[in-house]
């Protein structure tokens, strides 16, 4: 798996270090995550339990009425394993509401809807808890485009957001995340049978191996066929994390001042922390 | 001189000066007590290392009461420590200052600032002009300011100097996951001390610090390396920590002897083809 392959051992001290140390120093002990039963939320759920003791991580389980009842399994399995609090909070009433008045809506828009009403859910569930919201985005997800802006890649903290999908894997094994949920196929869950891998026409682990050359080496065009990497898979690929790139940003501001929020007015997050 | 050496591998807040003068006064007095001879702090220990903006608020003159203070308790032993320095003409330099009985025997400003990857200073600092070794009651010395060490001709001109201890402070990010043991980011720095020390005949003594900043962590792994290129002491990675060692004189005059690179090294052939390189460029 050439430059993918991780020592899990130092990976999972930092990230444990990195949830322990950004909550506490906001004055904060305890954070809420969302569950959906698949390996990344699983994954961030084992570290946050770590960083901070089971009794400070309180998870949300949020299936609308299409989702299938092996993700809430699953999740609800994560949150027996670890100890943590966790609920389960259906979100079909909100969403259906909604969508009443507008019948002929997408798969696509009621995909971003229920993402959001989860956000919301967990925003709401950091001001009642005094906790902060992990995010649950993988590097691989970020880069793609491929999750709902203010929707699952909203979050205060995110532990893994710079390692990519085949990285998890490893982590989630290594950290002892049950193996029904390391080795199922991911999915958004969005309609029955539905598999993120069929629906992006790759899988994760081409995908990896390319995003890793292409972003950490920063290997050329040239070079990434050399590597045996297709020109249109290449292409495809560049203009996935080119268009996307708007998710990955605040929204941008028109500069009429001498000193603009994070042009020219620049603080870390960390300010006085 | 044989002594021991106490690098405080701590963890300063953002911005908060107050907070971080607490935290080195209390590393001060323990070295105090442990009887070493000289403490160690990382770069910016007084202020944090993604200060941005915050530069000319956490900026202090050199006759500011903070260095005063610290000053004062370098009566009873050698403080090394980074802050940011503001001149009178209201330039800002990434400085580290050597205090002994009382007073300010060195003052260097960094003089290679990182503006390249995750580093921004040069946007934010000015940068210093010269190394100079300087002598301390504990023998010649040169200080460094973690990325000037990564120029060979630092520490070499320290050493040219006569400076027979490199004390570097630094603020490294780990960075660079693989299947090592260690990230990239340390791998290459505990080579480039080892090295460092090895080609100069000198001790390094090397601290940086812990924590994370934005998501950044700082790796810590403080070390002190003997003038054969060996390591005395190893700090935790990852963790706070007062790390704590002997140096010795003997070590020093048998690496001398036995690998006289330093003895051998001829300045004039160094200086007579650099002026010619540099009077080449200037065509």
């Amino acid at each position: 798996m050439s430059g993918l392959a991780v020592n899990t051992e130092l990976l999972q001290k930092v990230l444990v270090g990195f949830v322990r140390e950004e909550i506490r120093k906001v004055g904060v002990k305890k954070a809420v995550l969302g569950l959906s039963g698949g390996i990344d939320s699983a994954l961030v759920a084992y570290i946050a339990a770590e960083a901070l003791g089971p009794e400070n991580v309180h998870a949300v389980i949020m299936p609308y009425r299409t989702s299938s009842p092996e993700s809430e399994a699953h999740a609800r399995l994560v949150g027996e394993r670890l100890g943590i609090h966790y609920q389960v909070l259906e979100i079909s009433p909100m969403v259906d509401a909604y969508f009443a008045l507008f019948p002929e809506a997408t798969p696509l828009r009621r995909g971003n809807k229920m993402a959001r009403e989860r956000m919301t859910v967990l925003f709401d569930h950091s001001a009642a808890l005094s906790a902060l919201v992990l995010g649950t985005s993988n590097k691989t997800e970020l880069l793609l485009g491929y999750g709902t802006l203010y929707g699952d890649m909203a979050s205060a903290l995110n532990p893994i957001g710079d390692i990519y999908k085949s990285q998890v894997w490893l982590l989630s094994e290594a950290m002892g995340v049950p193996m029904e949920i390391v080795e199922k196929k991911p999915s958004a869950d969005l309609w029955a049978g539905q598999t993120d891998e069929q629906e992006l026409g790759f899988t994760y682990r081409e995908v990896d191996e390319l995003l890793y050359r292409m972003v950490d080496l920063r290997m050329s065009r040239a070079e990434l066929e050399i590597h045996g990497f297709a020109p249109e898979f290449i292409d495809e690929i560049y203009t996935k994390v080119q268009n996307s790139h708007f998710k990955r940003r605040l929204p941008i501001i028109a500069k009429v001042s001498n000193r603009t929020i994070d042009r020219d007015f620049r603080y870390a997050r960390d300010w006085g922390k | 001189m044989d002594f021991t050496v106490a690098l405080a591998q701590i963890k300063p807040k953002l911005g908060c000066v107050a907070d971080n003068l607490a935290l080195i006064e209390e590393a001060v007095e323990r070295g105090i007590r442990e009887q070493a001879g000289l403490v160690v702090f990382p770069e910016l220990a007084l202020t944090g290392y993604f200060l941005k903006d915050l530069v000319p608020e956490v900026a202090r003159p050199l006759y500011a009461p903070e260095i005063r203070r610290l000053a004062d308790l370098s009566r009873h032993i050698g403080i090394a420590v980074g802050f940011v320095e503001v001149s009178d003409d209201h330039h800002f330099y990434n400085a580290a200052i050597y205090l002994e009985e009382g007073e300010i025997r060195r003052h260097h400003r960094k003089v290679y600032l990182p503006t390249y990857g995750l580093f921004d200073e040069q946007r934010y600092l000015a940068s210093g002009d010269r190394f100079r070794a300087f002598d301390s009651r504990l023998g010649r010395m040169g200080l460094l300011i973690c990325e000037d060490m990564w120029h060979l001709s630092a520490p070499y001109i320290l050493a040219m100097d006569g400076a027979t201890t490199l004390i570097c402070l630094s603020s490294s990010p780990g960075r660079g996951i693989t299947e090592a043991d260690t990230f990239a980011s340390t791998a290459s720095w505990q080579r480039l001390t080892s090295a460092t020390a090895m080609f100069l005949n000198s001790r390094v003594l090397y601290c940086n610090r812990v924590g994370y900043e934005d998501g950044v962590n700082f790796w810590g792994g403080s070390e002190i390396i003997d003038p054969s290129g060996a390591l005395t002491v190893r700090g935790k990675i990852l963790e706070e920590d007062f790390v704590i060692g002997g140096v010795s004189e003997e070590s020093l005059r048998r690496e001398r002897i036995s690998s006289p690179m330093m003895r051998d090294e001829n300045l004039f052939i160094t200086l007579k083809e650099l002026k010619r390189i540099g009077k080449e460029r200037n065509r």
